[in-house]
């Protein structure tokens, strides 16, 4: 089997925005990724159970309709809990209500848990590159 | 004339259908108690000497065999995640036509050991991770299986990367020890038939000796299924057809029996909506579910518990009080026949909620999701909504009056809208029996089969 490390990606919540998750999906296999694509209107709940069935190195969650921040509560509490202790999440999109400051919106997310947060405009090449790193991937 | 015979060894009954090959015609059938204790020829026997008296003494070229005799086909499976792969493993071993006895995920426990022990299955499947996905939760699996000391066959059909390590830990065990592709080598991708394969291979083996079987397998010159995976067959060459014949399309079947309710479709039952997103597993084309709970004797109380005691009374118009009674005796009772008109009535209602409770349970959901951007709907499972027929199969339905009002039960109801059942259909019974029957000559000659199954079926008009 493949030494690829694996990604589960989707957009959460009630959120149907079905283009950007399969350009990214293209993006992190392109970037030598084995993807799982969990496509829309994903809940938390099917985000861990395809990274435990899949031994997901990483869950990445889009959002593009601004109710992200209540849609991503407790999802690394849930992953604790699942046993995927330490597994890397990153969140991007539109993630919140409104025009805020980035900083503030970052900083929130990372108090929820998640590794990295990439707001609006995120090129796929920034989001391979923290993953590379993240992953030690050389 | 060529004429063959094909067995069913059921629980209760041992049926014979004999076909002639020559003239594409089914000739008789009969049924005999199945005498499984003793000498399973017995019950054969008894029935091939009432068909002689129906069609005469004939000497059968092949001579075709299924059974649920016995308990069925017994089986026990695991997978990691419930939705996911255990889920994919129950729907492996109910396609293979097994009594699935119980779904374990995660990781197995003493206690759930000690359970299966109790259980003793025929066979054991043994499924978790993804191809390349999680390794830990099988292997540990396999090493909770390796200390029971019950000599069950174990079919491996999980993660490809853990699959020789488990074959090793089990066979180490002295487990007889079967490794198959994985029956979700992808995330959400189901992949059943490799592991299908096994269990048939075992029940061949393994399960007729073991089942008092054999002696009779020496008279019979081919397959030996079990019976739910015959009748699998059967629909799904009635729904497809043959390179010859067209099928009947897009169906369900409904098999009420005294202990369980069986529920097949034929159909991908993808959304016809744009806005519909599905959720879940992909579902198989032949789909088969089992309602251990549902049934007309042995289960009858199950309808009851599902459906309420209410919508018993007002179905059968008998009073609370005398179906309680009613029912104390079919339970305690469960060869009673439905002889005075009560009975016929409650057996009316209880065959009325099993179809509804068996097909609701089959049928998948549409959720509607009100999202900021508009309407959008969910949808888990089949959507069978434009299925347009009905298949009525199984002792307790064939022979009951108004029977297209029972399978007219099965329909979509304006009470539960989020309940996919079929919108219009027309209602076909199985009066002669003969499904898996059917179903096993279809494994030989397809064409003759779907001929005499597109005779046979009796049209009761269209139910809506």
């Amino acid at each position: 089997m493949s030494e690829k490390k694996k990604l589960v990606i989707g957009v959460i919540g009630a959120d149907v925005h079905a283009v950007g998750i399969q350009i990214l999906n293209h993006a992190f296999e392109e970037a030598g990724f084995e993807v799982t694509n969990l496509g829309v209107m994903v809940s938390q709940e099917e985000y861990i159970a395809a990274a435990v069935e899949t031994a997901a190195d990483a869950i990445m969650v889009s959002s593009l309709y601004g109710h992200g921040e209540l849609d991503c509560r407790g999802l690394r509490e849930k992953c604790d809990e699942a046993g995927l202790k330490n597994i890397l999440l990153y969140v991007g999109g539109n993630i919140v209500v409104g025009k805020q400051p980035f900083n503030e919106v970052e900083e929130r997310f990372k108090r929820m848990g998640f590794n990295r947060v990439f707001g609006p405009g995120t090129s796929p090449e920034e989001t391979i590159k923290a993953l590379k790193e993240d992953l030690n991937i050389k | 004339m060529k004429p063959i015979l094909m067995i069913d060894f059921g629980s209760t009954n041992t049926k014979v259908t004999a076909v002639d090959l020559e003239q594409e015609k089914l000739l008789g059938t009969a049924a005999s108690y199945t005498t499984v204790q003793t000498d399973v020829n017995e019950g054969l026997n008894n029935a091939l000497a009432l068909l002689s008296e129906k069609i005469g003494t004939l000497e059968y070229e092949h001579r075709y065999a299924c059974s649920s005799a016995a308990g069925g086909l017994r089986m026990i499976s695991c997978g990691l995640v419930p939705e996911l792969t255990a889920e994919a493993a129950r729907q492996a071993s109910l396609g293979a036509g097994a009594k699935v006895m119980k779904v374990y995920s995660y990781q197995l426990t003493e206690d759930d050991a000690e359970e299966i022990e109790q259980l003793s299955p025929d066979i054991f499947l043994l499924t978790g991770g993804t191809d390349g996905g999680n390794r830990d939760s099988i292997i540990e699996n396999a090493r909770i299986l390796a200390t029971i000391p019950k000599d069950f066959p174990i079919v491996v059909a999980g993660n490809r990367t853990a699959a020789r390590t488990c074959e090793k830990i089990l066979t180490e065990a002295g487990k007889q020890v079967r490794v198959c592709e994985n029956v979700m080598p992808k995330f959400n991708q189901l992949n059943i038939q490799p592991a299908q394969n096994e269990i048939r291979q075992v029940f061949l083996e393994r399960i007729i000796k073991a089942k008092g079987l054999s002696q009779a397998s020496q008279l019979i010159s081919g397959i030996m299924m079990p019976t739910p995976a015959a009748v699998l067959a059967a629909m799904e060459l009635l729904s497809k057809g043959t390179e010859k014949q067209s099928g009947l399309g897009e169906l369900v079947a409904v098999d009420v029996g005294g202990a369980t309710t069986d529920i097949y479709s034929m159909t991908d039952g993808l959304p016809d909506r744009l806005n519909t997103v599905m959720k879940g597993l992909p579902e198989p084309f032949a789909k088969r579910t089992v309602e251990g709970d549902i049934g007309m004797r042995y289960s009858a109380g199950g309808i009851v518990e599902a459906a309420g005691i209410a919508a018993v009374c007002q179905l059968s118009g008998l009073s609370e009080e005398r179906v309680n009674q009613l029912m104390e005796l079919i339970i305690t009772h469960t060869d009673t026949m439905p002889t005075t008109e009560e009975l016929v009535k409650l057996d009316f209602a209880l065959a009325s909620l099993a179809v509804k409770t068996g097909v609701s349970r089959h049928a998948g959901t549409l959720e509607k999701v009100y999202t900021p951007i508009g309407e959008a709907f969910m949808q888990t499972g089949k959507d069978l909504s434009r299925v347009n027929k009905i298949i009525i199969t199984g002792g307790s339905l064939i022979h009951a009056g108004n029977v297209d009002r029972i399978a007219a039960c099965g329909l979509y109801d304006m009470t539960e809208p989020a309940s996919l059942r079929p919108q219009r259909a027309e209602i076909l019974v199985d009066k002669q029996y003969i499904l898996s029957a059917m179903g096993l000559l279809s494994q030989y000659e397809p064409d003759i089969a779907l001929k005499i199954m597109k005779k046979e079926l009796e049209s009761y008009g269209i139910a809506e």
